[in-house]
């Protein structure tokens, strides 16, 4: 499946914006992720799996709130941070 | 990345990004470079003083997880750790690291070994130089660890954290930490942590005793490494000094001027003179607005261990609305010492004559977090 890569994380893809990634649910997505890309994991999800506070990840449209949710190979999966003040 | 001579560089760790400032032999003359990682916030960067080569930074985003740097070469190229500081998974707490905050190397009889204090307040030690790190589970898993951090309550506005990793050079399993805030708490062997406060205050508690066994703030503490009996403490309520094997400390502050108070972030040592140290105190007053007391910019200087200090302004602007963080301050190897500070309003100040004359290297950084000397290799 195609997942969108925000640029604070690009420096992981080779600044590559959308990658292609396999798994039935979002942990193996990102399993799937840090083998390609070693390191991007822990920016996002954290020791105990739990997406960090200011991260946010979507199946198409829908947020995810627990990585143990199932993904398809059709969907998009989109990472993006909440920026927020200066 | 261009070296200017064989004089030291200053790590300069902000808020968003880090530089390096190198000077001359005689360290009159600096050249600033960066931004290196620009927009990463750097709490510290460190050189390792075994080999002078290798250089560790601890590093976050506003919105990544935490994560450590590491150079080979003197801060030229980085590489992120394999394995960043985190707790296990299925922390019997559920803990996860949100910063890595204070980076100590450790003892030079085990060169490899560094240890990182964070939020929470828990420790973490790699034993490769920085590639892969493991919590230190005789403190973090402690079982007097969620009282002495009083967990999970955060205190601070942006989080309690462990600092002021110290080792005896006499011995690497001799450790102080500081929890701010929380005390410090000593070990003798990694394991049987206690607190060690005995007669720090803690005035902004609504106990009775200002002087409890816990739960004071240190902000910085050092052990000199000519004396390594005696330490020194720049406290939330004061400045202390310590000399072992007695374990009260006594409050050296209480010999500055009264107008000025004993209040700040850092606390600096002289490399060989463990009677010399220096300190900038803030006002702690009203709502704590932590600049200089009355907009005054100075370092205090001591030559006798506290009993007397020395006011030192020379070049400093008269006003000054800045404040100088826990490790935004430091001190340099060279005959007469180099002091070094930075500041909140992105302003980096030296003086190569121990303080008698400051000289403001460059302004207009990001927010100054983190001041270190690496020494020339």
């Amino acid at each position: 499946m195609k997942v969108r890569i925000p640029t604070p994380l690009r420096s992981y893809t080779a600044q590559v914006s959308v990658v292609e990634a396999e798994g039935a649910t979002i942990a193996e997505v990102f399993a799937h992720l840090d083998a390609q890309f070693p390191g991007i994991r822990f920016r996002v999800v954290d020791e105990q799996d739990r997406i960090r506070q200011h991260m946010k990840v979507w199946i198409n449209e829908d947020p995810v709130r627990d990585i143990a949710m199932a993904v398809a190979p059709t969907d998009e999966v989109t990472i993006m941070q909440a920026l927020s003040g200066g | 990345m261009a070296s200017n001579g064989n004089g030291p560089t200053l790590l300069i760790g902000t808020r968003k990004g880090l530089w390096q400032v190198r000077s001359n032999a005689d360290r009159s003359n600096w050249t600033v470079d960066g931004p290196q990682y620009l927009g990463h916030i750097f709490s510290h960067v460190v050189q390792d003083p075994r080999d002078r080569r290798s250089i560790l930074a601890a590093v976050s985003t506003g919105h990544l997880g935490p994560t450590m740097l590491r150079s080979e070469d003197g801060g030229q190229t980085w590489k992120e750790a394999s394995a960043p500081p985190a707790f296990a998974k299925g922390d019997r707490l559920e803990r996860s690291l949100t910063r890595a905050f204070w980076l100590t190397p450790g003892h030079p009889s085990e060169p490899g070994v560094w240890y990182v204090g964070g939020t929470p307040q828990a420790l973490f030690r790699t034993e490769d130089g920085g590639d892969t790190w493991a919590p230190v589970t005789g403190w973090n898993d402690h079982p007097m660890w969620e009282t002495w951090c009083e967990w999970p309550e955060q205190q601070t506005p942006d989080g309690s954290m462990l600092h002021s990793v110290t080792i005896d050079p006499r011995d690497p399993s001799h450790m102080y930490v500081g929890l701010s805030g929380g005390g410090v708490f000593e070990t003798t062997d990694g394991t049987d942590w206690h607190p060690f406060n005995k007669n720090v205050s803690a005035a902004f508690f609504p106990g009775a005793d200002p002087y409890p066994e816990y739960g004071q703030d240190p902000h910085c503490m050092r052990i000199h490494p000519a004396n390594p009996d005696r330490l020194y403490q720049q406290n939330h309520c004061g400045i202390y000094r310590i000399d072992r094997p007695s374990d009260e400390w006594v409050r050296i502050g209480d010999n500055m001027p009264r107008e000025v108070g004993d209040i700040g972030f850092p606390v600096e040592l002289h490399p060989r003179d463990p009677d010399t140290v220096w300190v900038f105190p803030m006002d702690g007053t009203d709502v704590w607005p932590r600049t200089s007391p009355d907009g005054r910019p100075a370092v205090y200087k001591t030559s006798d261990a506290g009993e007397t200090w020395t006011r030192q302004d020379n070049g400093l602007p008269e006003r000054g609305w800045y404040t100088v963080k826990r490790q935004a301050m430091t001190t340099d190897a060279n005959d007469p010492v180099g002091v070094y500070f930075g500041t909140t309003s992105g302003e980096l100040w030296a003086s190569t004559n121990e303080g008698e004359e400051w000289t403001c290297i460059t302004q207009h950084l990001p927010e100054i977090f983190s001041v270190e000397v690496a020494e020339p290799a």
